[in-house]
């Protein structure tokens, strides 16, 4: 009896736990599931069809950089209740707030742009045109963001994190080697030596896997659902679970390109969903709505990123809670970052191309600073008081920052000077 | 448009005078790394403009 009563106890111990867990999860998975966006199921299916499974030991690693990085903007968020750029202004004073403001907006807009390049490709896979696809999406982004509430909000992107996941039956579905998984993928190497387009390779998934944006998103996430500075334990295993879950859908794109089209060259997820229907069609399917939801995640959360950081430093109302006619300036600014970019895409003859490489270019500038300005800020002892860095958390979390930083700036480098590494 | 405007870069110059000095102390950690951001931007200006010198040729 004693036992039975002990489990009870410790069921609804943990029963509680999770519902407590509901309540407060939400900014750390979307952001990270978000991270898999159009570009970045890109470089993921390139990196599959290129190397097979031999570069998933590498995405692992990327599971606690990923982490220690944006669970920094947890601790940053819950305990000023500001967003990034707000802090930044706040901190820095007026000119680098201004550089990372206006360097935001551009970088964001071009990558919703490339979000919605990436969207149309995945639905014209369906027949569906270029200017149905954009006018659908700019709609379900009014229905989603004109409710009036942060939550609403946030399960319904949390909906679309879940269709994310259709990635792991497509893996299924294409029946790989188990043991070629383990034998090849979970032990480091460089397959074919350590070469330019390796490096390539390697730099190009760091680079989609720590995104400005998503800096800025998540700190001002937390702020609009009102984390308090208990709420921080809960914050950073939402973090980690996103994290975690944003690489284990990697590695499945991984598994489906590198068994069905190893040794091809790709250039967008858009080419490899087409290939894929060639082979399988269900798989090619899969492929094409995983790609078309990785871009709508990425263009709700991309876009809410500019508006939160716009609304801080303007003093307009800023939250998903207010609605259209409380922050006319905050969906005013949603709306035309969305519509613009959506608009580009339509344009005939539009670079498409020399837009979509020229996001990592302006990205290079931000991130930097972005990270730089984040560790100065978690260093800030009469802010932050006891969720300041640690000498611990400024080593890995330093050590983290200086290799993004190293290898997205050379990333950066070689998508301006593509001989450069070859 | 032009009230529009005007109220524009009234506002910028209210968030400049708001934001005028940075709140954080600059400790040399601090000096030194804005320093390093300072170089690191403006290399990577320089890289830029280069490029587009070159795509000008």
């Amino acid at each position: 009896m004693n036992f039975f009563s002990k489990l009870y106890y410790k069921m609804r111990k943990m029963w509680k736990a999770v519902q407590l867990y509901l309540v407060i999860a939400g900014p750390g998975i979307v952001v990270m599931v978000a991270d898999n966006d159009a570009g970045g199921i890109t470089t993921y299916a390139a990196t599959g069809a290129k190397y097979g499974y031999h570069l998933i030991w590498f995405l692992l690693i990327l599971i606690p950089a990923a982490y220690y990085v944006q669970e920094m903007t947890v601790r940053l968020g819950a305990v000023t209740k500001r967003g990034l750029a707000e802090a930044i202004f706040d901190g820095f004073g007026a000119v680098w707030g201004w550089f990372s403001l206006v360097d935001l907006m551009l970088v964001n807009w071009l990558t919703l742009v490339t979000e919605f390049i990436g969207m149309t490709a995945a639905l014209h896979i369906f027949g569906v045109p270029p200017w149905l696809t954009v006018t659908g999406v700019v709609l379900l982004m009014a229905i989603i963001v004109l409710n009036g509430r942060y939550w609403t909000w946030e399960k319904i992107a949390l909906l679309f994190c879940a269709l994310n996941l259709i990635y792991i039956p497509g893996a299924f579905m294409v029946n790989p080697s188990v043991s070629d998984i383990l034998k090849h993928g979970l032990i480091p190497n460089f397959p074919g030596g350590f070469n330019g387009q390796l490096f390539f390779f390697l730099m190009a998934n760091i680079g989609t896997t720590i995104a400005p944006w998503m800096l800025f998103f998540q700190q001002s996430a937390v702020v609009d659902k009102g984390m308090q500075e208990k709420d921080i334990p809960w914050g950073k295993f939402d973090t980690l679970l996103g994290s975690a879950l944003t690489v284990v859908v990697a590695i499945f794109i991984v598994i489906v390109t590198g068994t069905t089209l190893n040794g091809t060259d790709i250039d967008s997820a858009g080419q490899a969903a087409a290939h894929l229907m060639q082979t399988d069609r269900y798989v090619g399917t899969f492929m094409a709505i995983g790609l078309f939801d990785a871009g709508l995640l990425g263009a709700i959360c991309v876009s809410l990123a500019s508006s939160w950081a716009f609304g801080e430093i303007f003093g307009w109302a800023h939250s998903l809670n207010q609605n259209i006619k409380q922050a006319p300036w905050f969906y005013a600014s949603y709306f035309f970052a969305l519509i613009t970019s959506g608009l580009v895409v339509l344009i005939p003859g539009a670079p498409l191309v020399l837009i979509t490489l020229f996001v990592q270019v302006i990205a290079v500038t931000l991130l930097p600073a972005a990270l730089v300005f984040l560790i100065l800020l978690l260093n800030d002892r009469p802010t932050m008081g006891d969720y300041c860095n640690s000498a611990w958390q400024n080593l890995t979390g330093g050590f983290i920052v200086v290799v993004i930083v190293v290898l997205s700036s050379l990333y950066g480098i070689s998508v301006m000077f593509p001989n450069l590494f070859q | 448009m032009r009230a529009s405007l005007k109220r524009l870069f009234r506002k910028i110059g209210e968030i400049n005078h708001r934001y005028r000095e940075p709140r954080i102390q600059m400790s040399a950690a601090v000096k030194a790394s804005l320093l390093f951001l300072r170089f690191y931007l403006l290399f990577l200006v320089c890289l830029m403009v280069y490029k587009f010198i070159l795509l000008l040729n």
